[in-house]
């Protein structure tokens, strides 16, 4: 399995992605280059956190425009697993291959700590190998993370299950306390309408070896890589 | 010296003194762009005139270090073919002036002098100094500086990891903002800064050179030209984190195709201080065409060019070969990159502008300035400063909560969490350890520990004590993660050397400093001075040395927490260090103002104790392990209580020298009855001190003197922690 | 050249942290201000044939109207 992990100016844990996709989950990975028009042999997409462009104008803003931006809606269009963390995920917003926007956190304060968020919809390929209602332990790093959608878009988000995962605390429970930036409805990650493109604000990438604190985050990754193996033409025969 | 000539000298900011040697070693008078070249290189800042001959006292070699003292950053091998980066720098004065900025390109700027030894920036340590937090202004330059480290040091990716922050009146209108920088590369792979090669090309590249910092101290306010300055001319320093990020992978994108032959920098002084260090060093001579400097402002001068302290550049030579590939490699990030000038054969710094010769002088000239020889004397009220106040009887557990909720002591989360400490997914252990542990990705099982610390308290009263005192701190919070020392970095923060007790102080400093480390086998591989920190009509800060510490780790598995983790649990004192009231923490807190002579931070012993700590952890003998510090055994012992969760009872005399006097070479370690057995046997070995506290039991800290039964401390742990996590910033 | 510049604020109703840290800092040094806002300012140098765009510029990338409205004003020039 190959996993391409896009780089833009500015990105931050892209290295850290690959990392964990090479020597954490034995897989091939392609480092993307934003001014790259074509994603060829690439079965699932990693965009990375970091401040891509400087975090100017808006989070997300200007990566938004860059040149591989076609070959990655293309790439989602064609039903491609696309994962946006943190910066990733502000930068789908600005593309709007998700709904919503990433506002500034309600404290006004970066944070980096450690938070719970809740699975709610094991109808993407990043989280079919978990369960509905499992509590996932990974960091949040990030001065603009609050979730913020109009409320019908919300309303429609949750009707159709495309709310992936919320912050809760560490028995599961979804409350105040719980949401680190004032996030609408608690969401720390949403879907697109086809499930495949997903998008969510803490780093799995941090908490995918026991030694950093949590491995929950590998889970993830695991899953999508499981997805991509069960879609292969039973012939093919590679073991990957 | 004529009035013309003296006129001319002040206008470029050169001291008369320092006028008449600058002619002396030129033959000449400089001409107005040279003397304002040398009036910048020989500023205190970038000359060290003050401090280059005592700073020759501290020990800089082990058969560990790769690059000593006077490169760029000191790099030591750390084994597994890799090495390790580190430099400590100071930006106070800018950020007393503007916070956010200065602190900003404080971090800027320490990570590019890592980045120039070759190393990719892996983390940083800010240790911080403040007014009391509860005055305005003093909170407004908090607020500003750590969003400015946060600012900067989050979004160019390199993960914030420890540091400390510390208060004291001193410091109200002179903050101090030290940055600690660490770097990762392949032992054969250091980069240097010593130019070489005749007709090798001279290459700028980063981002285009503004007005930056021009207007600062070394400049006049009259133009040379009677031209009056438009007010809006930044003389601060910006930073772009962006750009940082996009010069260190191209930088190190550069630098693996081996056509980089030196490489520096551009920081205080800009291009004429690469310029000029790179050819003193390599013993060669550069000829700059400034047509060539990309620019982002119209109409800059030749001393504007040569002096702009525009941020986020460096300064590579190249071979022939190379030069186009490299600069692709900028240009492909996003970056200038152009060749600006050549190394040549002749020892001189030749600089054109507009076809005409502006500056000709041998670089040494600029590199090597003056060394100054003042008076020392000490202070003539030590002794008075030696002499303890008068102590209140106070409770101990009332002063244990106090000294819990000190902003010396109280736990630094709500600071720490507004930096990214985790990108690079290196982060082992991060900031609220005695340590920050980082591993080395490329070499598995090893590991690097981190620590900074100052104690002013000590060092105002006792120079050469105190400073010893701050280096076997490091080196015990380095134990507690089972770290040996290999590498000490220093920023030494002082008021005006002009002054006999200052500088009296500032080489009993070095004194202390270089005792500690020759007891510890620990070279110090560079550093930072700032002196005349002191606001107008100046009483000058105390005197601060902040030493940072980089310690090699073994199995980065391998490390144990400052708190208590089980019931039952045997709590031990290591090390039987001399300790005393004298300049304590509790003293401040009890009697309102500081008093009292440190006690004899004895380097051998300490270094005992410290080494069996450190083995101890390596052993996995220790559940846990925290090093005594401010606020004596009885803060030690309320952190590992806070820390794990859980009370403990303990028998120990409760006189307050003994509950809070402070000392070296002295923790507070727990483990299970047969790892303290062991423990026993490796200390009994070593002949280091071992005394049985008690155990950790409940959820209250109960210390209890022998042969009595009412403790004279009894807290819960929900109390303590209370305290401990009071501090507002 | 001519210059627009371009004010992009957030939408009433959306939460403007940023505007109120701003009020609770001008209260907290003696101005009790009724309200703040904070927003944008982008000033272009834009050539006459692509002034009719610059409205599909602010919708497509210098805002985000999901949560930000924008004004547009001639300037005399470039300064």
């Amino acid at each position: 399995m190959t996993w391409g992990v896009v780089v833009f100016p500015g990105a931050n844990c892209d290295r850290d992605c690959a990392h964990v996709l090479r020597a954490v989950l034995g897989a091939d990975v392609v480092e993307v280059w934003h001014a790259d028009r074509a994603l060829d042999g690439i079965d699932a997409l990693v965009l990375p956190g970091g401040f891509s462009y400087g975090d100017y104008l808006r989070s997300g803003a200007v990566a938004a425009t860059a040149a591989i931006m076609p070959a990655l809606r293309a790439f989602a269009a064609a039903g491609g697993p696309v994962l946006g963390i943190c910066n990733g995920f502000q930068i789908l917003t600005e593309a709007r291959l998700l709904p919503g926007v990433l506002m500034r956190n309600r404290s006004l304060r970066f944070r980096c700590h450690p938070v719970w968020v809740r699975v709610e919809s094991v109808a993407t390929p990043f989280t079919a190998g978990l369960r509905a209602g499992e509590v996932l332990q990974m960091p949040i790093a990030h001065g603009e993370g609050a979730y913020l959608a109009p409320p019908e878009t919300l309303d429609a988000l949750a009707a159709a299950g495309r709310i992936v995962f919320r912050y809760c605390d560490a028995r599961g429970r979804v409350v105040p306390a719980a949401n680190p930036n004032g996030s609408a409805a608690a969401i720390a990650g949403v879907a697109n309408a086809a499930g495949n493109v997903v998008g969510l604000m803490p780093h799995p990438e941090r908490a995918s070896e026991a030694l950093l604190g949590s491995s929950d985050g590998r889970r993830l990754f695991e899953s999508a890589a499981a997805w991509v193996a069960s879609r292969r033409p039973a012939a093919s025969g590679a073991a990957r | 010296m004529s009035a013309l000539e003296a006129a001319a000298a002040s206008r470029a900011g050169l001291s008369a003194r320092d006028h008449r040697e600058v002619c002396a070693r030129l033959g000449r008078e400089p001409n107005p762009v040279e003397a304002r070249m040398v009036a910048v290189m020989w500023s205190e800042h970038c000359g060290y005139k003050h401090s280059k001959t005592a700073l020759r006292r501290l020990p800089g070699r082990s058969p560990r270090v790769l690059s000593g003292p006077g490169e760029n950053a000191g790099v030591v091998a750390l084994g597994g073919g890799w090495a390790l980066a580190f430099k400590m720098e100071s930006h106070n004065h800018p950020s007393a002036v503007d916070p956010y900025n200065g602190a900003a390109t404080g971090v800027g700027g320490i990570i590019r002098d890592i980045l120039a030894m070759g190393a990719r920036p892996v983390a940083l340590l800010d240790s911080l100094r403040f007014g009391p937090l509860d005055e305005p202004r003093p909170r407004r330059l908090a607020a500003g500086v750590i969003a400015g480290i946060a600012g900067y040091g989050n979004a160019i990716g390199v993960p914030t990891v420890g540091g400390e922050l510390r208060t004291a009146p001193c410091y109200r209108d002179t903050p101090l903002v030290n940055v600690a920088c660490l770097g990762l590369l392949r032992a054969d792979r250091v980069a240097t800064a010593a130019a070489a090669g005749p007709g090798n090309p001279v290459l700028y590249v980063g981002a285009r050179t503004g007005r930056d910092g021009i207007g600062g101290a070394a400049f006049a306010s009259t133009e040379l030209d009677g031209a009056r300055e438009a007010t809006d001319r930044a003389s601060v320093q910006m930073g772009d984190p962006f750009t940082g990020k996009l010069l260190i992978e191209a930088t190190l994108q550069a630098l693996e195709t081996g056509g980089v032959v030196a490489i520096q920098d551009m920081g205080a002084a800009g291009l004429t201080c690469a310029a000029s260090e790179m050819a003193a060093r390599g013993g060669v001579g550069v000829t700059l065409d400034l047509d060539r400097v990309p620019l982002r402002e119209a109409g800059m001068r030749p001393e504007e060019i040569l002096l702009s302290e525009s941020q986020e550049r460096m300064l590579l030579v190249v071979t022939p070969a190379a030069v186009d590939a490299i600069a692709g490699i900028f240009r492909r990030w996003g970056l200038a990159a152009e060749v600006v000038g050549e190394v040549t054969a002749e020892r001189r710094l030749r600089v054109l502008a507009a076809g005409r010769v502006v500056a000709d002088l041998p670089p040494d000239v600029l590199a090597e300035a003056p060394a100054y020889d003042p008076a020392s004397e000490p202070p003539a009220d030590l002794r008075e400063r030696w002499r303890l106040p008068q102590l209140p009887k106070t409770d101990p557990a009332d002063a244990l909560l106090r000294l819990l909720a000190h902003p010396d002591v109280a736990s630094k989360r709500a600071v720490y969490e507004q930096y990214d400490h985790a990108v690079g997914i290196r982060t082992v252990v991060g900031p609220g350890a005695d340590a920050a542990v980082l591993r080395v990705l490329e070499a598995p099982p090893l590991g690097v520990a981190l620590a900074a610390d100052g104690n002013a308290r000590w060092c105002a009263a006792d120079p050469r004590r105190g400073a010893a005192f701050v280096v076997l701190e490091a080196a015990a919070n380095l134990a507690c993660a089972g770290a040996e020392p290999v590498a000490v970095t220093d920023c030494l923060n002082f008021g005006s050397p002009e002054r006999a007790a200052g500088y009296w102080a500032f080489v009993e400093t070095i004194e202390g400093i270089a005792e500690a480390c020759r007891a510890l086998d620990v070279p110090v591989v560079g550093g930072n001075v700032s002196f005349y920190n002191e606001a107008d009509g100046g009483a000058g800060i105390a005197p601060t040395p902040v030493v940072g510490l980089a310690g090699a780790v073994p199995d980065v598995a391998r490390t144990v927490p400052v708190g208590f983790q089980r019931d039952g649990d045997v709590i031990v004192l290591v090390g039987d260090g001399e300790t005393g009231l004298g300049a304590s923490l509790y003293v401040q807190v009890v009697a309102g103002q500081a008093g009292g002579r440190p006690a004899d931070p004895a380097p051998p012993r300490a270094a005992a104790a410290i080494a069996c700590v450190r083995d101890a952890v390596r052993g996995g003998l220790l559940a846990s392990a925290h090093d005594c510090a401010d606020g004596g055994l009885a803060v030690a012992l309320a952190e590992a209580c806070v820390a794990g969760a859980r009370g403990a009872s303990v028998t120990w005399l409760a006189q307050p020298d003994v509950l809070f006097g402070e000392g070296t070479g002295r923790f507070v370690v727990s483990g299970s009855p047969s790892q303290y057995r062991a423990l026993e046997a490796m200390a009994r070995e070593r002949r280091v001190a071992l005394r049985v506290l008690g155990r950790v039991e409940g959820d209250r800290l109960r210390i209890t003197p022998p042969g009595t039964r009412a403790p004279a401390v009894d807290l819960s742990v929900e109390a303590m922690r209370a305290a401990w996590t009071s501090l507002e910033v | 050249m001519p210059t627009v510049r371009i004010t992009v604020m957030l939408k009433p109703g959306v939460l403007d942290a940023p505007g109120q840290a701003v009020r609770a800092g001008l209260h907290a040094l003696g101005y009790p201000v009724e309200t703040a806002r904070v927003g944008k300012v982008i000033e272009l140098a834009v050539p006459d044939a692509l002034r009719a765009q610059v409205d599909e510029m602010c919708e497509r990338f210098l805002a985000n109207p999901l949560i930000e409205a924008w004004t547009v004003e001639e300037r005399e020039a470039v300064r």
